[in-house]
């Protein structure tokens, strides 16, 4: 059983529920105390001691019940009256059990059998899906298939009657064992192999400059959305809740004073001052015009993530003009709000300085000193005027100003784009244009410009 | 204790209807020594969990709520500043008598080190609820309420009573648990818990029943009530829990609107009576909205 078990932790591994070494030893002492008699207890318990949220528990019913999962053999039983006389069969079937539990029926053996041919085989060291018909075959093998196809072969040259039903029941049992141990294989490359896969493309897809050629395919589009949701909650886990830190070193005399009645004014119990650390107060403003049209879609969905678990957080989206995008972001599911927002302002002509300007007419009582402005956009304006003069006052408001290129350093100042007269302004300018670029510079963001 | 349908059972006996899932758990933390977080939305009977356990056991229970701010001196121990102010006094009334005959000031010195330093010693400790937990003879459940509330430092601090069930204090050394208690830690994930903590812990998360179990649930609480209208108003809840509400009713609302409707002395369920008691199931003013207009819609649904 402890061979199960590690194959048991390992595929919960692979399907992303941390077993670490100490649980590994729990899960080990629950089957020492529960048993495996009990198929409900035993699961239960197991999930008890090795998933540790929610989500891990959807993981763990999943694996488990791929991993217990045995289907009965669908094999014919033997044709009745067969075992009663002793049958004259070929001496080389005395000599293959394979070929003796195929004829005889024997389900359990061959799921034995199959479990044990597996090990060998080592199976569950299953990568790639590709590996499937060569580990299938492998496996099969390992079972003695080899002795049955000699033995079909011997017995199709013989051409009596007899021999000609032996060959018929052993096709038959061939191809039931064929497709029982296809089907095995495959379970074992969903169990182990098919989340590393899954892995590997969203490592990919974080890594991808998101203003490449063509944007994000489709399809991966779902998965971007997944990925940026656990970027943005991880970074808002860490820093949304308010702290109050103690400052060692500052006496707060008054409450020491206080503190001190109690003890006949003896200052007993001393006080020090506590530094409050604020939630992050962010205004976001995003372009969304043409130019930056492959990687709106991206910037919006960090917009959207970064709205549903950062508390307060004004977002904008501007392409010739500038609206609040916040009611939107709030109301809708993330792609029908991305698509509203495009809807509303998408895809037009860039003007940054009309934009700055409906910013500063409206919302510029958004900003105070607290506030940190994280701007997405490319800088290119079309040649119009930039209003720097605008975005010196936004800037001298704000507690910090963030922007964020999705083009590389290069590319900045050359045509149209005004990045390096805007930069003088930012506290920060970076490009970014991978998922794991926007990580990295929004985790600095939050750890260096958000009051601590 | 002895098996977990023996644990459903003694948990029915006290009022607590829990499922197979819920009771290994339970089982598992009794005898793997280790504590037991829980986790699931408000009202699904969390805390109910660990104030049934100590019921069942016999044991006393020892609560503590958590909150942002919480620290070891409100959680753990704290030592008691008026009396050691008053000791260090009465040191010094007593000092000039025992140093009086001493020669010089080495000798002095000496006679004062040779005192026993009562300074900081138990007598002088105020527990908190956690040592008062580890001090129990007998053993007792401790419910750590809402755990998610409190800091990360805290949850760190807390590592070593729930692995070890001992705690340090730095003036003394360690104090070791004669009986190590059944610990219950709960969360609402307002927060994600640390890994470290997670690790220590059996977790078990609490779902919304199903109809059958809930039946059993208000059949339970709400002694005197009739099935039909058990069945009733189940079957009602179970269908405002498939709507897109902003909270869905839980467990505990679902009782208290089974007392309520006991009290309005109704028989079953009807438009009338559904919308007037609607606010105890309810807790927000937009969803109430939502479903007023759907109540005779809801009640209509075929009993499942």
């Amino acid at each position: 059983m402890q061979g199960a078990m590690e194959d048991f932790l390992r595929a919960l591994r692979a399907a992303d529920v941390k077993v670490s070494p100490v649980e590994a030893i729990d899960a080990h002492l629950t089957v020492a105390m529960v048993g495996f008699a009990d198929r409900e207890l035993f699961k239960d318990a197991l999930c008890a001691t090795l998933a540790k949220t929610a989500d891990e528990v959807d993981r763990f019913d999943e694996t488990f019940e791929t991993f217990f999962a045995r289907e009965t053999f669908q094999m014919e039983p033997p044709p009745p009256g067969a075992d009663g006389e002793p049958e004259d069969l070929p001496p080389e079937v005395a000599g293959s059990e394979l070929a003796q539990m195929l004829l005889n029926g024997d389900v359990s053996a061959l799921a034995q059998a199959m479990e044990a041919a597996a090990e060998r085989a080592q199976v569950s060291s299953i990568r790639l899906s590709t590996q499937r018909s060569r580990l299938t075959r492998k496996m099969l093998e390992e079972m003695g298939l080899t002795e049955i196809e000699q033995i079909i072969a011997a017995a199709k040259k013989l051409e009596d009657a007899r021999s000609q039903a032996l060959v018929g029941r052993l096709e038959a049992g061939k191809k039931a064992l064929t497709e029982e141990a296809q089907r095995y294989v495959d379970r074992q490359h969903e169990l182990y192999a098919a989340e590393s896969g899954k892995n590997l493309r969203e490592e990919l897809l974080a890594r991808k400059a998101l203003n490449a050629e063509g944007g994000i395919d489709p399809a991966d589009l779902a998965m971007m959305q997944a990925l940026v949701k656990k970027m943005a909650k991880r970074l808002a886990d860490r820093y949304s809740r308010r702290r109050n830190r103690a400052r060692r070193g500052h006496l707060d005399v008054r409450r020491t004073l206080r503190r001190s009645m109690a003890y006949g004014g003896l200052p007993f119990e001393i006080v020090w001052k506590t530094q409050k650390v604020e939630k992050p107060n962010i205004v976001a403003i995003c372009d969304v015009s043409k130019s930056v049209a492959a990687a709106a879609q991206f910037l919006l969905t960090f917009l959207y993530s970064l709205n549903e678990v950062v508390d307060r957080m004004e977002a904008f989206a501007f392409s010739g003009r500038m609206i609040s995008v916040n009611d939107l972001l709030d109301d809708n599911k993330v792609e029908t709000a991305i698509l509203e927002v495009l809807k509303k302002i998408g895809f037009q002509q860039t003007d940054y300085g009309k934009s700055l300007e409906d910013f500063c007419d409206q919302h510029l009582d958004q900003i105070d000193r607290h506030t940190t402005v994280i701007f997405l956009g490319d800088a290119r304006s079309n040649y119009a005027d930039p209003r720097l003069d605008l975005f010196a006052t936004i800037q001298k408001r704000c507690r910090a100003m963030i922007w964020l290129n999705p083009e590389p350093e290069s590319y900045w100042g050359q045509g149209d784009s005004v990045m390096h007269r805007y930069e003088r302004f930012c506290h920060v300018a970076k490009p970014c244009n991978t998922l794991a670029q926007l990580e990295r510079i929004i985790e600095d963001v939050l750890r260096t410009y958000v009051p601590h | 204790m002895s098996s977990v349908d023996a644990l459903i059972e003694g948990l029915a006996g006290v009022g607590y209807i829990a499922s197979r899932r819920i009771a290994t758990a339970l089982y598992m933390a009794v005898h793997l020594q280790k504590p037991i977080l829980v986790e699931g939305s408000a009202g699904v009977g969390k805390t109910e969990l660990a104030l049934s356990t100590a019921a069942l056991l016999g044991l006393p229970l020892i609560r503590m709520q958590c909150y942002e701010g919480l620290d070891e001196s409100k959680a753990l121990y704290e030592w008691k500043y008026g009396k050691q102010l008053l000791y260090t006094q009465i040191l010094k009334d007593r000092m000039g008598e025992h140093l009086s005959d001493a020669v010089d000031m080495d000798a002095a010195m000496e006679r004062l080190h040779g005192m026993g330093d009562l300074f900081f010693s138990e007598p002088f400790l105020e527990p908190r609820p956690l040592m008062k937990a580890l001090q129990e003879d007998d053993g007792c459940v401790l419910l750590i309420d809402e755990i998610d509330k409190s800091d990360e430092a805290f949850e760190a601090f807390l590592l070593e009573v729930l692995s070890a069930y001992q705690v340090s204090i730095p003036e003394l050394g360690v104090l070791k648990a004669k009986t190590p208690p059944i610990v219950f830690l709960t969360s609402n994930n307002v927060r994600d818990l640390g890994d470290a903590l997670k690790r220590r812990c059996l977790h078990l998360h609490i779902p919304l029943p199903d109809a059958a179990l809930e039946r059993k649930i208000v059949a339970s609480r709400v002694p005197g009530i009739e099935a039909k209208l058990t069945h009733e108003l189940v079957a009602f809840v179970q269908s405002l829990r498939t709507l897109d509400l902003r909270k869905s009713p839980s467990i505990s609302e679902t009782v208290d609107w089974a007392r309520a409707l006991i009290l309005l002395n109704a028989e079953s369920l009807d438009g009338e009576v559904v919308r007037d008691s609607l606010n105890v199931l309810l807790k927000f003013e937009q969803d109430i909205a939502a479903v007023e207009p759907q109540i005779v819609e809801l009640i209509r649904r075929p009993l499942v």
